[in-house]
């Protein structure tokens, strides 16, 4: 991996780079690091630091100029890297996910079924076999971008994206999967929806799923996802995997 | 009875805005905010609010307000037009930029804003509607936002007091710190995507402020920025002021609502401190640029930060009889030398000052 380099977004950020974002291990170090620099915060350190964003190759550090420095939180950040390159990182949190692939949800199962020569048995299991990284959350509140897609559905986006993808669903596309938090417009390949929620302003903090958490995709059945779709029971970190 | 400024009718574009929702960036959640901080300033500092109480974000044309309290003390800081109607049935042109007492029936009516996109409307006190997640601000695309997350409707809006207290008013005399000449940029982060001589386009071009424009990004329509190779990069972070080039080669610079990640190679990023002239610039507005370096651009931002200080704290008392507090303003002219007076509340001012 080369070495982190920064790049300048005017006088209110910085990213701190560390690859293309196509290899999974600068993912790892922007996770570490993110949490390194929010321990500092809370402990007093790292003045003028505004907000964090861990992405799929860099950290995002957004500071306020009237109350500190690129130069002097570049240099902190360089020093609380280098720490953090040292140590061991912390275990992720894990989570499971239910997805319902019932055709109700999947209107896009049998097109990726056909495109990659799997069956649609196949393209469900291969959804639902990795432990996928939370690359980065973007796009919309809660829309965490999965790493770790079983190269065989790898696919570009549709041609023509949809005005209104429902909130839950289940998407891949490219080298990634993804879960629609809201409804919203969408380019992705729908292959199931998840009954639970990934947003809530009510919520502390409002979305459960955070840059370098594991995720699995568990199916479920449409009477199970009924269910959990009635009470919608708050998502908790897997405690067991 | 709940004090509340009833609206009668909206306006094209009303929203509540403060200086947006900070901290949530991780989470996908946009920070959304006023587009002209400068303008909720001095809103807010007018009717002796804190810096970043919500106030009423005005696009292009503004509110008809019923007042439904004892009384309440707003400003409307921005360049539109205000007309008061009594219960009486009198009608007056009340000057923007200062504060005034209403009564409860005012009628308040806030026309066309001449030369800003916006202009904010602030009471004393503030409004009583409970934050989300710390903030008053509306994201329109996410729907995000107290008062679900829209522009605003015909219905009351709660107010934290039931009156104001007799003067004295507050009133500008000095010009905001709003800066003037090309829109100053940092080049980056993505400038190393683009063709040798894109910046140099960038830099040396005049460019137009697109109809398309909204609270997300403002639409650019001048030469063409070329990529070496794809206009799509892995998705990284983004701030307000980020010139991003989708592959038709038209940037678009993020305002207020940008998404907190994005997939299009950025070249430049305008400074902070330019930001609240470029969220007042009007479709057909023409703009160009120029390169700075990060410390150069902390260094405006901060000159900026002390001459708005400097245009608050010289904020000047009117009697509220109407007369112009000639103390006041003999004040003012000793430490700024700018006023002009021409803001007499009693005389409207007529339509090429306002």
């Amino acid at each position: 991996m080369r070495p982190p380099h920064v790049i300048s977004l005017g006088d209110t950020a910085f990213a701190i780079e560390y690859g293309d974002g196509l290899d999974p291990e600068p993912g790892a170090r922007v996770a570490e690091l993110a949490a390194a620099a929010r321990k500092a915060r809370q402990s007093g350190g790292l003045i003028g630091l505004v907000d964090l964003v861990p992405t799929l190759r860099s950290l995002l550090v957004v500071y306020d100029p009237l109350t500190a420095s690129r130069a002097e939180l570049e240099a902190a950040l360089r020093t609380l890297d280098d720490a953090t390159a040292q140590a061991a990182p912390p275990p992720p949190r894990r989570w499971v996910l239910p997805v319902c692939c019932d055709e109700a949800f999947a209107p896009d199962l049998a097109a990726v079924a056909a495109a990659t020569g799997l069956g649609p048995d196949a393209v469900i299991a291969r959804l639902c076999a990795p432990a996928y990284v939370v690359g980065m959350i973007g796009f919309l509140p809660g829309f965490a971008y999965l790493t770790g897609l079983d190269p065989a559905l790898r696919l570009p986006r549709r041609a023509d994206p949809r005005p209104r993808v429902p909130a839950g669903s289940v998407a891949i596309a490219d080298t990634m999967a993804a879960i629609y938090p809201s409804d919203s417009p969408g380019g992705w390949h729908l292959l199931g929806r998840c009954p639970l929620t990934l947003f809530d302003p009510a919520w502390s903090p409002p979305v459960p799923l955070a840059a370098g958490d594991r995720v699995r995709f568990e199916p479920v059945d449409p009477g199970r996802f009924a269910a959990l779709a009635a009470t919608r029971p708050r998502l908790e970190p897997d405690p067991q995997r | 009875m709940t004090p509340t400024l009833d609206l009668l009718r909206p306006g094209p574009r009303t929203s509540l805005q403060d200086l947006g929702r900070i901290g949530w960036r991780a989470m996908g959640i946009p920070v959304a905010g006023a587009m002209d901080r400068i303008g909720l300033g001095l809103a807010n500092a007018l009717v002796g609010n804190p810096p970043g109480t919500g106030c009423l974000e005005l696009t292009l044309s503004g509110p008809l307000l019923r007042v439904a309290a004892e009384s309440v003390r707003i400003a409307l800081a921005g360049p539109a037009r205000i007309s008061l109607t009594k219960t009486t049935g009198e009608r007056r042109t009340l000057a923007p930029d200062r504060s005034w007492r209403l009564e409860r029936g005012d009628l308040l009516e806030i026309g066309p804003i001449n030369g800003s996109l916006v202009a904010y409307l602030a009471v004393e006190g503030g409004f009583a509607i409970a934050p989300l997640l710390g903030s008053l601000s509306t994201h329109l695309a996410a729907g995000l936002g107290p008062l679900g997350g829209r522009t605003l409707e015909a219905g009351p809006l709660p107010l934290c007091r039931d009156n104001a207290e007799p003067g004295p008013e507050r009133r500008l005399t000095r010009p905001l710190p709003y800066g003037d000449g090309p829109i100053r940029l940092v080049p980056g982060p993505q400038a190393d995507a683009f063709t040798p001589d894109a910046l140099a386009t960038l830099l040396s071009s005049c460019y137009q402020v697109g109809t398309r424009s909204d609270r997300m990004g403002m639409r650019l329509e001048g030469p063409k920025l070329r990529h070496r190779g794809q206009a799509d990069i892995v998705s990284d972070g983004i701030v307000a002021g980020c010139l991003q080039v989708p592959g038709d080669g038209s940037p678009i610079l993020l305002l207020a609502d940008h998404q907190t990640t994005g997939g299009y190679a950025k070249i430049a990023t305008a400074i902070s401190a330019d930001l609240p002239r470029l969220g007042r610039a009007l479709p057909g507005d023409r703009l160009e640029f120029r390169a700075v370096t990060v410390a150069e651009a902390e260094a405006v931002r901060r000159a900026q930060e002390r001459a708005m200080q400097d245009c608050l704290d010289s904020l000047a008392p009117v009697e509220e009889n109407g007369r112009i507090d000639l103390a006041a303003l003999y004040r003012a002219e000793l430490i700024s030398g700018a006023v002009t007076g021409d803001e007499e509340p009693v005389a409207p001012p007529s339509a090429g000052t306002i």
